[in-house]
């Protein structure tokens, strides 16, 4: 058994960037087009309605690792080389957008109507009711599911080392199997895991709390 | 008044309109004119079609018959006549729908800021002046939800005058309403009404009809059974249904 020293930490620190920027790469790619996904999914054409649903229904339908098998290896196969941080983020883009389209779908159908019509007798057109009336209500009640979600994405870039990124889990993996300690080494990125995921999943409890108090 | 008047003074016409909900015939054979300047007031019970008929004059339904004509333009379905419309139609709503995230003043100034164009600084000093108009300059900085409903709705009606419409629609403004606030909100419709306001009122608030309408209409199963000044309709009703109305609505007054 080897020793857990500053090198080793410093390793498992390093797989943990890449964990945070995989996050982040899959949550703002995530974000902007689950944005288009969930306006599409309402949109009054019925073709863009059924389109945004099977895209919806494709990627919340198959595993995430296969979805990153697909990209890195499928999309090589025909000839276009694409990197692994580019295979990944594309991945990623696509795996969150599908679940943050749905959730934002569900929340922009949960503004009430009425904001709609006083929208509408305003004269706003399509652009200004949903960037200045629809869109920022409907981001606050999507909060808390759209933090659970983030957690989820956080945990999943785990998935990407199978396309040979050392992040956290990866990196652990590594350390673990040089040092013999897997309980000791787990036990270490298992807290690290933790310590982002809990106070995420704790302030969207709370912003949920909080929201149910003033809805009353 | 020779035909020629008529025609220019008049801002509204509805003519055989019909509006359908599937296999629900909410609006029959509707016509109605208003002209500049005149105060109607329209009930009914529920479900009669008022509500309806007022929501088509801009546009929040589309009608399946007849004809719709506000200022001189017909609404022919095209998104440039909706738009034209509903820049010189202001609604009011009776469940207020100000925009929960915004604050008062910036309910106000949205409008002018997307429709007109205005740079915020001038669409402020116009929010202003309007919330001046309804009495509640001083709560502009506030959030719709720390208001009181009456407020709210007066908020509401300035958020409308700031496009500066022709035509006021007012949907049942007071029916949400705690009865302590009913009276400020009816106020605020009056001093409009006075300013020469163009207004078409849902509203089963008979003082308020008595003492502002210049026609009442009285609707039921999507038809207008009844149209008289207030004077004649409060006092010899024609109509069997207008005169159950009438006694079960004042019996509650």
């Amino acid at each position: 058994m080897g020793p857990i020293g500053a090198n080793e930490f410093l390793f498992i620190l390093q797989g943990l960037k890449w964990t945070a920027l995989l996050a982040i790469i899959g949550f703002i790619g995530g974000g902007v087009f689950g944005i288009l996904i969930a306006v599409t999914r309402v949109s009054k054409s019925a073709a863009a309605r059924a389109i945004a649903a099977a895209y919806i229904g494709l990627f919340q339908g198959t595993p995430l690792l296969m979805q990153l098998f697909v990209v890195y290896y499928g999309v090589a196969l025909v000839g276009i080389n694409v990197s692994a941080w580019l295979a990944v983020a594309i991945a990623f883009t696509l795996h969150a957008s599908a679940f943050l389209g749905e959730i934002w779908r569900g929340s922009i159908q949960a503004v009430p109507k009425g904001q709609t019509e006083a929208a509408n007798a305003l004269g706003l057109h399509y652009v200004s009711r949903m960037k200045d009336v629809i869109l920022p209500q409907a981001l606050k009640i999507s909060m808390p599911a759209t933090i659970g979600f983030l957690v989820q994405l956080i945990k999943g870039t785990s998935l990407a080392a199978i396309v040979g990124f050392i992040e956290l889990a990866r990196a652990g993996q590594i350390i673990s199997n040089q040092t013999y300690r897997p309980l000791l080494v787990f036990g270490i990125v298992g807290t690290i895991y933790f310590i982002i995921c809990w106070p995420l999943s704790h302030f969207g409890t709370a912003l949920e709390k909080r929201m149910a108090k003033a809805a009353r | 008044m020779t035909a020629s008047d008529n025609t220019q003074s008049m801002l509204i016409s509805l003519e055989k309109v019909e509006k359908w909900y599937g296999a629900f015939h909410a609006l029959k054979d509707i016509n109605l004119t208003v002209r500049k300047g005149e105060k109607i007031v329209l009930c009914g019970p529920s479900g009669s079609g008022k509500s309806t008929l007022i929501r088509c004059i801009n546009v929040l339904e589309t009608i399946e018959g007849g004809r719709i004509t506000v200022g001189g333009r017909v609404l022919d379905g095209s998104s440039k006549a909706v738009d034209a419309i509903r820049r010189e139609v202001g609604m009011v709503f009776q469940s207020f729908n100000l925009f929960t995230h915004m604050t008062v003043l910036q309910n106000c100034a949205l409008a002018p800021m997307r429709v007109r164009g205005m740079s915020r600084a001038e669409a402020e000093t116009l929010a202003r002046k309007y919330l001046e108009r309804v009495r509640i300059l001083d709560q502009a900085d506030k959030y719709p939800a720390q208001l009181s409903g009456g407020q709210q709705q007066r908020v509401a009606i300035a958020r409308a005058l700031c496009l500066e419409p022709k035509i006021m629609l007012f949907d049942e403004p007071t029916s949400a309403l705690d009865p302590e606030m009913v009276k400020e909100v009816l106020d605020t419709m009056i001093s409009l009404a006075r300013d020469g306001m163009t207004m078409i009122c849902v509203t089963h608030e008979m003082g308020f009809a008595r003492q502002v309408a210049d026609r009442v209409i009285f609707m039921a199963s999507g038809e207008i059974i009844e149209e008289a000044e207030p004077d004649v309709f409060f006092t010899s009703p024609k109509h069997e249904r207008t005169k159950t109305f009438l006694g079960e609505i004042l019996a509650h007054h």
